[in-house]
């Protein structure tokens, strides 16, 4: 009986292990712990359903501010573009022969936006605005897009529930999705 | 955002004919001669008399430069032309591309100093000892690694080309180069460390899909990769060639993920988070996806197709007389190796297999080569790779019908070069 036990133990034992084999010892116990402070200062990663937006809010009147005076230079006083990219119009021009890809015509969510603005933006100084800031500059550039009204203040979960108007129109990759006939001679087709 | 701005299509140019005037009030005559001679295929130098048969060449009759008076060798001066094709009146040069003189390069080695280069928020000057990677998200023992810490892992070298997805458009005017179509390709040896024994030494948990990578630079360039292609053949890499990165290729750390476009291959990186889903950063969402004529746009469009390109003969070269002539060019596929490449010389009427020459990689520019026999009259050729798949290359036209003009990225088609009887060289299909 005992020794039965003891068999049950060793399989279970077993078990445990092929459950979790990457909890194995570090293969060459190399590098260090990182701590949960330093991820959380680097990891500013905001997925598409604005997993990880900072606390903060901003209004679109503030967005406004921060917009004249950080993005005009290169995006234009009412977001037409420039040296920088257009960020505003577009919408229902993508099936077009001239589309013009935006912020509102072609970004599929929204919490993207202070993702890549807090990351990149402004193009001089990346990362020196406030969370708020990027929250109210976020605001602006939708309002501009008449996705969100003038009066509107935003935070993490107002931002996350905008459903941009492009979200549903993006697709995998279907290549190879052209064809050579890989013709030898005769071919009449240059 | 109408515009992309991987690539600059208006304003691409050849840069090298404008420094052949400029550089030649500056080094004078005789280094003309010497560029001139690689312009102009089969064609003789500027010759001075003095130097050749029967008379003894003027550089053996004195020493030569002492040894240590180039502590980092640079090419001779009378290559001085075969420079990196920077677009000229950019707007801005800080998210920018240059691109690498294809047409005069031979091999399938791209020296460092002419590897294409894509920066979106330029090009940072970072101390490898205040260098971090951090790789944190889904695994068992969130980590540091000091660059130190890098090298300790087992290394291994590849040789791979990398790519940008936007090489070339698909809308005119096309470029007259072979550097101004596909410049934003380059080939390299690389040395690092499999990124799979980084992820194994933090250890993987359950549900861990995609790897979103970040680079330290002043975009925090961010992408997303599925695991497969992380456990499959990706790359920790800080040597290039056999000397550290450069600064422009992501000193001292870069990801490599071999046949993927350039931009997924993060440059100066700095963390690695694993994650069930992918980030869907700005880069994977409204910057790096492919608009189709119906509106729709497809997203994570990751490999680079097979594709090749003849680069001597060449547009803006010129073939100096009726004759042989060998034809070279390069192949390469992202989804592995080149199986064959065929070439013609009648306008696409026929094609030939052209000759490969070893090694022929996985994943690498391989060299090609056909001996031809130019009659004097007008000729179009052009070349076809197929890959180990059996994918073909195809015709410009006949990307075009599948995926209209907007598409932007991904234009891997076939490249006519036009000779006419003058012996000069352009784009058959500008």
């Amino acid at each position: 009986m005992r020794t039965r036990e003891l068999h049950f133990a060793v399989l279970a034992v077993g078990a445990l292990v092929c459950a979790t084999p990457a909890r194995a010892q570090s293969p060459y116990g190399i590098g260090r712990p990182a701590t949960p402070a330093e991820i959380a200062g680097w990891n500013i990663d905001i997925d598409r359903y604005g997993d990880n937006l900072p606390p903060g809010s901003g209004s679109v009147s503030h967005g406004h501010e921060v917009f004249d005076q950080q993005c005009v230079a290169c995006h234009g006083a009412k977001g037409e573009g420039g040296v920088g990219d257009r960020l505003v119009g577009g919408q229902g021009t993508l099936a077009t022969e001239k589309p013009v890809r935006t912020v509102g015509s072609y970004w599929p969510y929204a919490p993207t936006l202070f993702d890549y603005i807090r990351r990149a933006m402004p193009q001089n100084a990346p990362q020196s605005l406030s969370n708020d800031d990027v929250y109210a500059v976020s605001a602006y550039i939708l309002n501009l897009n008449g996705l969100l009204p003038a009066e509107a203040t935003i935070d993490a979960k107002a931002l996350s529930a905008i459903k941009m108007p492009n979200r549903d129109m993006f697709v995998g990759d279907p290549r190879p999705d052209v064809k050579n006939p890989e013709c030898m001679s005769g071919c009449k087709e240059k | 955002m109408t515009e992309p701005t991987d690539v600059d299509n208006e304003s691409v140019v050849t840069s090298r004919r404008h420094f052949l005037r400029e550089s030649g009030a500056l080094m004078g005559g005789a280094v003309l001669g010497g560029l001139a001679s690689s312009e102009v295929l089969g064609a003789t130098a500027a010759e001075n008399p003095v130097n050749l048969p029967p008379n003894v060449p003027e550089w053996m009759k004195t020493p030569g430069d002492p040894m240590g008076s180039q502590l980092y060798g640079t090419p001779s001066p009378f290559e001085k032309g075969v420079i990196k094709n920077i677009p000229k009146n950019l707007t801005q040069y800080i998210s920018a591309s240059g691109r690498t003189p294809l047409q005069d390069l031979d091999g399938i080695i791209t020296p460092n100093g002419l590897f294409y280069e894509r920066h979106h928020g330029g090009v940072p000057t970072i101390d490898p000892a205040q260098h971090r990677l951090m790789l944190h998200g889904l695994v068992d023992k969130p980590m540091i690694f000091t660059m130190d810490d890098i090298r300790r892992f087992p290394s291994e070298s590849r040789i791979h080309f990398l790519e940008c997805s936007g090489n070339p458009v698909y809308t005119k005017p096309y470029g007259k180069t072979a550097s101004d179509l596909v410049g934003l390709l380059s080939c390299a040896e690389w040395t690092g460390v499999s990124l799979k024994l980084v992820l194994q030494e933090a250890g993987l948990q359950p549900g861990a899909k995609w790897v979103v990578a970040e680079g330290a630079d002043a975009a925090a360039m961010t992408r997303s990769i599925p695991i497969e292609k992380c456990l499959e053949d990706a790359m920790l890499v800080y040597s290039q060639n056999g000397e550290r990165l450069r600064p422009q290729q992501g000193y001292p750390l870069r990801l490599l993920l071999p046949g993927f476009e350039g931009n997924m291959n993060v440059k100066w990186l700095r963390r690695l988070r694993v994650a069930a889903e992918p980030t869907y950063s700005r880069e994977e969402t409204s910057k790096y996806t492919d608009l189709m004529p119906n509106g729709t746009a497809r997203e994570f469009t990751f490999y680079m197709e097979a594709k090749s390109i003849i680069t001597r003969p060449s547009g803006g070269q010129k073939l100096n007389a009726p004759g042989f002539h060998e034809i070279s060019g390069i192949a390469w596929s992202g989804h592995g190796k080149i199986r064959r490449v065929d070439v013609s010389v009648d306008d696409g009427k026929s094609w030939q297999e052209a000759q490969l020459q070893e090694p022929v990689l996985t994943r690498a520019l391989t060299r090609f080569r056909l001996p031809w026999h130019w009659d004097g009259k007008p000729a179009v050729i052009q070349s076809r790779a197929i890959d180990e798949t059996g994918y073909v290359q195809p015709t410009l036209a006949e990307l075009l019908g599948v995926r209209g003009d907007n598409h932007f990225y991904h234009n891997n088609a076939i490249w006519p070069w036009r000779i006419a009887d003058s012996g000069e060289v352009t784009n058959a299909n500008a």
